[in-house]
């Protein structure tokens, strides 16, 4: 690989004097997977598409009208073994190509955990992926470290050589979360959470930005990336310990009316919940989450009431009150909704509250 | 007024019961480049119906081609309205290389964000609907009937209207330019930012009207043409003897019945969105963007095939008639073209890989996808082995081709490439796919529609276009294509995402400038071809062709006269073989000088530009929330297409001596045939 690489860098080193192209020469392993697969889909493809313009050229000079010499035979139009040819060889180009995208899909896919740190280090089972939480917003970026309890705005930082999940949303439009040194890129969805796992290998600044056509601001919805060591990591996070702002539901609503440049903001505490609150797009206490939403239509939308008085649901978060949703919808369940309050307050791990329910 | 958003809307709020949301300040007096451009197309405008008035040619236009019903009138009209817009669509593209060439040399560039939103919004959506569209739904009107030897499509109105529908489109397009603006959100308009709350402004509501209107015009221009090739194929025309460019045409017109619907399903559910505060595509209240982009991605991929195929088709006409060849493995081009019309629906998540589907889904999109690239690859092939062992006789139509063979396959390999989910992760939504499609639509679409001008025009007009000029063009155009796409190539793979409008990096100045570069020598080959009109329509005498064949054609366009009558054919060719003209020559066919029969033939009517024209009210009222305006136009254009079915004049005959006196004209015979020997 390497040879192709340096190679691909001669190549383009004279054609473009110097070697910039972030995306074929990057930084982390994944991008650099992926700059390697563009190399071999490439490699597979001139197989055929240079033959091609070849012939295209060749048969062109040598079928012009005022050569005499060249053979000419008005009423070929047919023949079994070129057109077994011209179907067969695209064929056995696509099968090989076809094959390598299965497995370098499968072995790519974003979603999953990776699978080494670099073509010579494995993964190590016993390091945990850092956690990084992406919210796109008009026009900048908001990550939230859960594991340290900090968020930041226009800027992240990951230790070089330890993977990095990131779970993605977005707070307004759609946005495509990309730091070509780092990664491909994934969208981040108002309402959804996406996942890219990555890992960067050498220490350095990045540029991360919206890969996705955003709005009047797009220009500016940059961020900077830093790969930094174990130290330079935790001396980054104590720096942002030392702001005294909380990243809660008022900072969030403060963060969100749209514009173009903000300082680089920093918290150094996330609310509860937070997270979730902002991929079920209820920051705002007024809302109705999407999860909760999302129940109250699959039992039944709380009937005629439901339908003409809206705003029964509103502000009802099943995060902060598990049981609220279920008393107005299906009263005659109330004490499956005492045995679930006496559960949730019990429960020291919020997910798992309705392990023991009896399903309805 | 000012931008009352802070993000380049200036928006009215109170809605005017007589104006709706209509005031002065929807001109754009404030923008120097728009006001200009708007100074200009007033004088041009009013120079162009002052001379239509002097030169006494309102009723000659009216009633001999705003209100035709002929095939070939509409199809003429459709070239004109394509090239039109596209000089409007090409203006965007000059405007944001120049700006992109400025950002990116240390300058800030002369457009802001909102205004340069818009140009590449408008921009590729003139494109694709406007140009691309009705350059290819021009050839199928005009050259499809002739090929299969018919007098006219199946249904004329319908055709009439589908032509006034998309004019419709495209005029409430142009109108956005100088009332109020277009849509800033990228030419598919992505829900969440295209809703209320994100646009607004009445861009969006110009875009979807436009395209509203104008997608009811194609669907119903699909359906005809279906029609017409199913049911108005000259006796003997089984479908293995069905011209190439028919077939592709078939394929297109299926993709269009199959795919426009969608379409305007939904646009209907985003326009509900933005005027009746549904949710269809907002997440916020339980709806899902990620329906819009799969909706409209279904629409949007078989759409390429729907450019491309006709094309296609065009080129599989040239290359055997440059070469004098018959075409190599016809089975198997029209059998490819079918592959690609079906392979075509189940591709369409490939535009968005990114979207988080799993790895298997992902990699079978990906897998359909280069899937295609067989059948076309065997296309490639085929017309490869047309010009082998052929006598190429390098006319501009062949000139076009071979370039596009060079440069298609380039622009093949680069999408089968994108095709690949991981690489795709890194090149999508850059300049690398930029690129990519403007390698395939230009290299493809649009060299193949300079060729197709070339090629028929002698048959539309009854003269060739005059080589010179075309040749500059040609030239001006492969090496703009090049110079322009390239630099993008290498741009996309730095990591530059399109639609960017400021750059902090002057590492891409040089790119950049390049595109420009190529940006112009693509102008000077488009004002070139206007040159080669404009001297051919001068110098049309010396040009003339009254063969009818000027190429040494090989299908039925060719075998009658340059230009056609009204009524093509004066008797029903037989189709004995795959291309028929050229076993009609071949067999010493001499045309008919006499017992010809009266023909029958369907009446023009002022309805279809007067429903359009109804249409275009409505759209703009609903636009700026005219409502008195919109429910009259409604109820109007429908009460009018309603009394137009009770017009039962629709019909005349052409009497067998009028076709006698033009046939025998065309043969250079004396007007009266012989008199009959006494008895």
């Amino acid at each position: 690989m390497k040879r192709t690489r340096v190679f691909f860098c001669a190549l383009a080193a004279l054609a473009l004097s110097g070697c910039n192209l972030v995306v074929m020469n990057p930084s982390g392993d994944v991008a650099q997977q992926q700059a390697e697969l563009i190399i071999y889909s490439t490699v597979l493809m001139l197989i055929i598409i240079l033959p091609v313009m070849a012939l295209t050229v060749f048969f062109a000079w040598r079928y012009r009208e005022s050569n005499k010499e060249a053979s000419y035979e008005p009423d070929w139009d047919h023949s079994i073994s070129l057109e077994i040819v011209v179907w067969s060889v695209p064929l056995a180009i696509i099968i090989c190509l076809a094959g390598l995208t299965w497995v370098a899909t499968h072995r790519l896919n974003p979603y999953d955990p990776l699978r080494r740190i670099s073509a010579e280090q494995p993964v190590d089972p016993t390091v945990e992926p850092l956690i990084v939480q992406v919210v796109a917003m008009d026009w900048k970026w908001l990550f939230l470290y859960p594991e340290q309890g900090i968020a930041t705005v226009n800027q992240a930082a990951a230790i070089v050589d330890r993977p990095i999940e990131f779970q993605l949303t977005s707070d307004t439009v759609m946005n495509s979360f990309y730091v070509p040194a780092l990664a491909g890129q994934i969208y981040a969805m108002a309402g959804m959470q996406t996942e890219l796992n990555a890992v960067i290998n050498q220490q350095g600044t990045y540029e991360g930005f919206s890969a996705n056509y955003n709005g009047f601001g797009f220009n500016d919805m940059r961020f900077d990336f830093l790969g930094v060591d174990a130290a330079g990591f935790d001396a980054w996070v104590e720096g942002i310990k030392a702001s005294d702002a909380s990243l809660d539901r008022d900072a969030y609503m403060a963060l969100q009316p749209p514009s173009v440049v903000i300082a680089e903001s920093e918290f150094s505490r996330i609310a509860d919940n937070m997270w979730d609150r902002i991929v079920n797009m209820c920051v705002d206490p007024n809302d109705l989450c999407r999860d909760d939403m999302m129940m109250v239509d699959a039992l039944g939308g709380g009937g005629v009431a439901g339908l003409i008085y809206r705003d029964l649901f509103r502000g009802i978060c099943s995060v902060d009150d598990p049981g609220a949703l279920l008393a107005i919808i299906r009263p005659e369940l109330q004490t499956l909704v005492e045995e679930l309050n006496t559960q949730a307050s019990l429960a020291s791990d919020p997910g798992g509250q309705l392990q023991d329910i009896e399903p309805l | 007024m000012a931008d009352t958003t802070g993000y380049g809307y200036r928006l009215v709020t109170e809605v005017d019961p007589i104006f709706g949301k209509l005031t002065l300040q929807a001109f754009p007096f404030y923008d120097p480049i728009i006001f200009g451009t708007f100074i200009v197309v007033v004088i041009v405008g009013v120079g162009v119906l002052a001379a239509l008035t002097y030169f006494r040619l309102w009723g000659y236009l009216w009633k001999e081609w705003l209100t035709s019903v002929d095939h070939k009138k509409i199809g003429i009209m459709y070239m004109i309205l394509g090239l039109v817009m596209l000089v409007r669509g090409f203006a965007d593209a000059v405007l944001m290389r120049l700006h992109q060439a400025m950002a990116a040399s240390g300058g800030t560039g002369y457009l802001d964000s909102h205004h340069y939103d818009q140009i590449f919004t408008a921009h590729g959506t003139i494109m694709i609907f406007f140009v691309a569209m009705p350059f290819v739904t021009g050839f199928m009107n005009y050259v499809m009937p002739l090929q299969i030897g018919a007098r006219d499509v199946a249904f004329p109105f319908l055709n009439n209207l589908s032509f006034w529908l998309t004019t419709s489109g495209a005029v409430l397009v142009m109108i956005s330019l100088f009332v109020g603006e277009f849509a800033a959100t990228g030419w598919l308009a992505y829900p969440p930012l295209s809703n209320g709350e994100f646009s607004p402004g009445v861009g969006v509501d110009y875009y979807l009207w436009s395209l509203n209107i104008a997608g009811i015009g194609t669907t119903l221009s699909g359906i005809n043409l279906i029609v017409t090739l199913v049911k108005m194929r000259a006796p003997g025309m089984t479908w293995m003897k069905l011209p190439v460019f028919c077939w592709t045409s078939l394929c297109a017109n299926v993709l269009i019945v199959a795919s426009f619907p969608v379409l305007s399903a939904t646009y209907a559910l985003l326009t509900a969105d933005r005027y009746f505060g549904t949710q269809f595509f907002n997440a916020e209240l339980g709806g899902n963007p990620m329906m819009y982009v799969n909706l409209i991605w279904i629409w949007g991929h078989p759409e390429v095939y729907i450019l491309i195929l006709p094309i296609f088709g065009i080129y599989s006409e040239i290359v055997p008639t440059f070469t004098s060849k018959r075409l190599f493995g016809y089975t198997s081009m029209v059998y490819a073209t079918c592959v690609i019309m079906v392979l075509s629906y189940i591709v369409w998540l490939h535009h968005f890989f990114t979207m988080g589907a799993g790895a298997n889904v992902n990699s079978f999109f990906g897998i359909t996808t280069m899937i295609i690239s067989i059948p076309t690859g065997a296309k490639i092939f085929n017309w490869l082995f047309t010009m082998y062992k052929g006598r190429i006789r390098f006319e501009e139509p062949m000139m076009w081709t071979v370039a596009f063979m060079l440069t298609f396959v380039v622009g093949g390999m680069t999408g089968v490439l994108l095709a690949v989910p991981p690489a795709d992760y890194v090149l999508h939504n850059s300049l690398f796919l930029v690129a990519h499609f403007h390698n395939v639509i230009i290299g493809g679409v649009v060299f193949g529609v300079f060729a197709g001008i070339v090629y028929w025009w002698p048959k539309a007009f009854g003269f060739r276009l005059a080589p010179f000029w075309g040749k500059v063009s040609f030239w001006c155009w492969v090496t703009g294509f090049w110079l322009a796409f390239m630099p993008l190539y290498v741009l996309g793979l730095m990591g530059v995402t399109r639609r960017l409008s400021q750059f902090e990096d002057t590492a891409y100045s040089i790119y950049f400038v390049i595109a420009l570069i190529g940006a112009l020598f693509v102008a000077a080959g488009i004002v070139a071809f206007l040159i080669q009109m404009a001297v051919s329509i001068l110098n049309r005498e010396k040009l003339r062709d009254t063969t009818g064949d000027i190429w040494d054609g090989r299908t039925l366009e060719w075998s009658t006269s340059s230009p056609p009558p009204a009524y093509n054919f004066a008797f029903s060719p037989r189709v004995h073989e795959l291309d028929a003209w050229h076993h009609m020559k071949a067999c010493g066919y001499r045309p008919p000088e006499d017992d010809f029969v009266p023909i029958h033939m369907p009446k023009n009517t002022s309805s279809g530009i007067v429903i359009a024209g109804i249409l275009t009210a409505f759209g703009f009222a609903m636009v700026w929330n005219i409502w008195w305006l919109a429910g009259l136009t409604f109820v109007a254009s429908l009460l009018y297409s309603i009394s137009h079915t009770f017009n039962y004049n629709r019909d005349y005959y052409i009497p067998s001596d009028e076709v006698r006196d033009t046939e025998r004209a065309r043969l250079g015979l004396p007007k009266t045939p012989m008199p009959e020997p006494a008895e």
